[in-house]
């Protein structure tokens, strides 16, 4: 036994660290630690950095543009990216599709749409859930039927996170209603800018628009979008869920966090002492920091398993279970952290540029916001009921 | 024993969710919620002469009501219908005013609706600690003078009156302060939950004194108290909401071909939901009953009811919405609204490990008392 990373990997760790110095813009990762809302140019500016850097695509091979890490890697540079405040990488292309296209893809969909994720061409969204499909993605109406060299799509798309930025969706279509739900899904490439598809915002509980309903009428869509096989795009999807789960336990995030947090508890006051030392708060704080630390671990071990070949489908169920449960408790402690102060909603402040006075502490504003917006994580990716119930049955087998 | 409200009191819940149900809809909530001023001038007068502000105060001082059955009783409507108007700080500073004596006028003119008095007293160093004041006061040729600030008062930019808490003589004393005189400036701001609340900024502002030099902690601790039992019955109200909304949820929306509610893991979920607010109600009633009694029992009972709804509130806020998948996380739903007001509830005038602590002092038998 030994849980240390090789000195390979922690030589890996100071080039990170290097590159970061040196490359993350004081202006970005200023906005990432206070919580700033991201503006859409600031997320494609991190991605030019890391592209020039050839450091976007790290769960890609190399042959595709990719960087042909190792698991162990791929979560140090989360790790170091994330308590650095770089911005979070935009899952929907560079991790979701494109290990999809290298995977199942025509060597013609590879060759046009992989170069385009990495440039910054294409922005994309992700369209599976439906009004009607949620949790069961499989009972997923939006039909897409062939004519001639193109499909006919009609139906909708909702929750799709940065629609609204997206010029880019990619669908699962159903194109056989009869026989088992699953077997009659395909996996369907279509240009927001086609006529016939309407995008309209979601606001959520913190007054953010950042999904959308996205409609389709008689959306003509080329035939060669179509990804694999028709009625495959099952499979292809779960492939895809599989690479969205690897990363899913948020330990960078969640460290970064969990260090903003203990930055605000030292700072705040109570009794006239600081928070961190009120005994209620530090018991707190220290029962997360606990859980956090045993969440390291875990996740280290599943990418051990992993990188053996062991496909961590029910694992990566815990890992985003506790993962997001871990994160959700660092936002839900930094809300009370603030005592009075988390009331205030001062929305201006959480843009670039607010010359105004802080209320209260200069960290306030965005802490509520924060704390609300997060309780979508146990939601998304596949809710954590669901998660459990994968847990029960693939791993306990009850 | 008796758990029912009088037939009075009955008479007042009963109008009082009517009036909200008929024109406090959820879209007239948001208007006025997310409006420049916060409130409405209209809906306090209409429900002023209604004889809801009566409600929250004893005959002594020209209510008819003022127990914490009667506190709660309103609290809770106004929390089923999410109501934003300035009640909370109308409780806290006539409670204080009518404890501190002499004001029979102007707790007239508030009950009438004619005018709105808030209570500033917590400071941006205080952090639920009621005898951190550190407000200070100067004698003047004609009067008194305040320096010192105040924070996230609720509703203060409605107010025709503000009562000031300040430290002098050893000890806390209140002030009454004009909004529009030199020396007071507000920074108003909107609210998570909606609504409006603000700073206080006071440099030498004129103040007219309320009470005794130096002997306003019992007042404070007494408003407090009173505002612990609206608190806790607003968040009774908001949960029962929050429960009937997401019972109907379980029933009625589907996946895999059944309703969500027909899985066990939500049942359960939904089960420990429902018990854990009967639990709070029970914590509520407690609160309510003990308002009258010795300051030692009402302070503990306060302390344990405002715990309980710190954690109960929490957890329904958060089960809630879960419970609802994406929908719930939506502006458009009303849910998400009634799980942020009773979130921030826990943020207020006491948060759960502060009443904790609180609840534990005052238990320690003689030192307690001080607590
Ligand atoms: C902020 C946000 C961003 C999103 N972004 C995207 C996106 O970009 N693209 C996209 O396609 N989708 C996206 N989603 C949608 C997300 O994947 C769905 O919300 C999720 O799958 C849950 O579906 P639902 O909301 O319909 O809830 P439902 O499936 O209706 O679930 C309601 C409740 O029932 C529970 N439940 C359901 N089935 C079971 C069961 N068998 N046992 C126990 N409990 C169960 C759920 O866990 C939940 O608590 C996003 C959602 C949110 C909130």
């Amino acid at each position: 036994m030994n849980l240390d990373f090789t000195p390979q990997e922690e030589a890996f760790r100071q080039e990170v660290r290097s590159f970061l110095k040196e490359q993350l813009p004081a202006r970005l990762a200023g906005k990432v630690r206070t919580c700033k809302r991201l503006s859409k140019q600031d997320m494609e500016q991190w991605h030019a950095i890391l592209h020039a850097r050839g450091w976007l695509a790290n769960s890609w091979p190399e042959e595709w543009g990719g960087t042909g890490w190792s698991l162990a890697q791929r979560y140090i540079f989360d790790v170091e990216t994330a308590m650095a405040c770089a911005p979070r990488i935009v899952p929907f292309g560079v991790m979701m599709l494109g290990p999809v296209l290298i995977k199942y893809g025509s060597e013609a969909q590879k060759q046009y749409f992989l170069p385009r994720i990495l440039n910054g061409s294409d922005w994309w969204c992700q369209g599976y859930s439906e009004p009607g499909a949620g949790s069961d993605l499989a009972s997923l109406k939006c039909a897409a039927i062939r004519d001639g060299d193109h499909y006919v799509v009609n139906g909708q798309k909702t929750w799709t996170t940065f629609g609204h930025f997206a010029n880019m969706i990619f669908c699962l279509v159903r194109t056989k209603k009869e026989g088992k739900p699953q077997e009659g899904i395909s996996f369907l490439l279509i240009d927001m800018n086609t006529p016939g598809i309407e995008v309209r915002p979601i606001i959520l509980l913190d007054g953010k628009h950042e999904v959308n309903e996205v409609f389709f009428s008689d959306v003509r869509v080329p035939a060669g979008n179509l990804v694999g096989e028709e009625n495959k795009g099952w499979t292809y999807a779960k492939y895809l869920l599989t690479h969205e789960r690897t990363n899913i336990a948020g330990i960078g995030a969640s460290m970064a966090a969990f260090e903003w947090l203990l930055h605000i508890a030292r700072a705040q006051k109570k009794n006239g002492r600081p928070l961190a030392e009120d005994p209620y708060f530090a018991a707190r704080l220290a029962r997360l920091e606990i859980d956090l630390e045993n969440m390291k671990t875990t996740n280290l071990r599943v990418l051990a398993a992993a990188g053996q070949g062991v496909a961590p489908v029910a694992e990566s169920s815990m890992l985003k279970i506790r993962g997001t449960e871990i994160r959700q408790e660092i936002t839900a402690l930094t809300r009370r952290a603030l005592g009075p102060y988390a009331q205030p909603f001062i929305s201006e402040a959480l843009d670039e540029g607010f010359k105004g006075a802080p209320v209260g502490p200069e960290y306030a504003a965005p802490v509520a916001v924060e704390y609300f917006n997060n309780r979508k994580l146990t939601i998304f990716g596949g809710s954590n009921e669901v998660q459990r119930e994968i847990i029960t049955k693939a791993i306990l087998e009850l | 024993m008796d758990f029912n409200h009088s037939e009075y009191r009955q008479m007042l819940v009963d109008m009082l969710g009517r009036y909200l149900n008929q024109r406090y809809s959820m879209g007239v909530r948001h208007g006025i919620a997310q409006s420049d001023a916060g409130w409405s001038a209209e809906h306090w007068a209409a429900l002023a002469e209604l004889g809801v502000v009566g409600a929250l105060f004893g005959e002594a001082v020209g209510g008819f009501g003022g127990a914490g059955f009667d506190i709660g009783a309103v609290f809770e409507q106004l929390g089923k219908a999410l109501v934003v108007e300035p009640f909370l700080g109308t409780l806290m500073a006539g409670t204080a005013l009518a404890q501190a004596g002499g004001h029979a006028e102007l707790l007239n003119e508030m009950i009438a609706g004619q005018a709105v008095v808030v209570f500033a007293h917590e400071e941006p160093q205080s952090r639920y600690d009621l005898r951190d004041v550190e407000t200070r006061v100067l004698e003047t040729a004609d009067g008194w003078a305040l320096t010192g600030s105040k924070a996230v008062v609720p509703q203060i930019e409605a107010a025709d009156w503000i009562l000031v808490s300040a430290r002098e003589a050893g000890g806390i004393s209140l002030f009454l302060l004009g909004k529009m005189v030199a020396g007071v400036s507000i920074r108003g701001y909107p609210m998570i939950d909606g609504g409006r609340g603000g700073e206080l900024i006071l440099e030498g502002a004129d103040a007219k004194r309320v009470g005794s030099p130096g002997e306003a902690y019992a007042i404070v601790e007494a408003a407090y108290a009173a505002g612990n039992v609206a608190l806790v019955w607003e968040a009774v109200g908001i949960m029962d909401v929050l429960k009937a909304a997401t019972l109907d949820y379980l029933r009625t929306r589907k996946q895999f071909g059944v309703p969500i509610g027909k899985f066990q893991a939500l049942q359960h979920r939904m089960a420990t939901m429902a018990l854990e607010i009967e639990q709070a109600r029970s914590a509520a009633l407690n609160a309510a009953a003990a308002l009258g009694a010795g300051r030692l029992e009402r302070e503990r009972k306060a302390a344990a009811a405002k715990f309980t709804i710190g954690k109960v509130g929490t957890l329904v806020a958060e089960e809630a919405i879960q419970m609802h998948g994406g929908i719930g996380m939506t502006w458009e739903l009303p849910l998400s609204h009634y799980a942020k007001r009773l979130t921030m509830i826990g943020h207020q005038l006491g948060d759960e490990d502060h009443c904790l602590a609180r609840f534990i002092a005052l238990g320690l038998g003689p030192e307690g008392a001080t607590a």
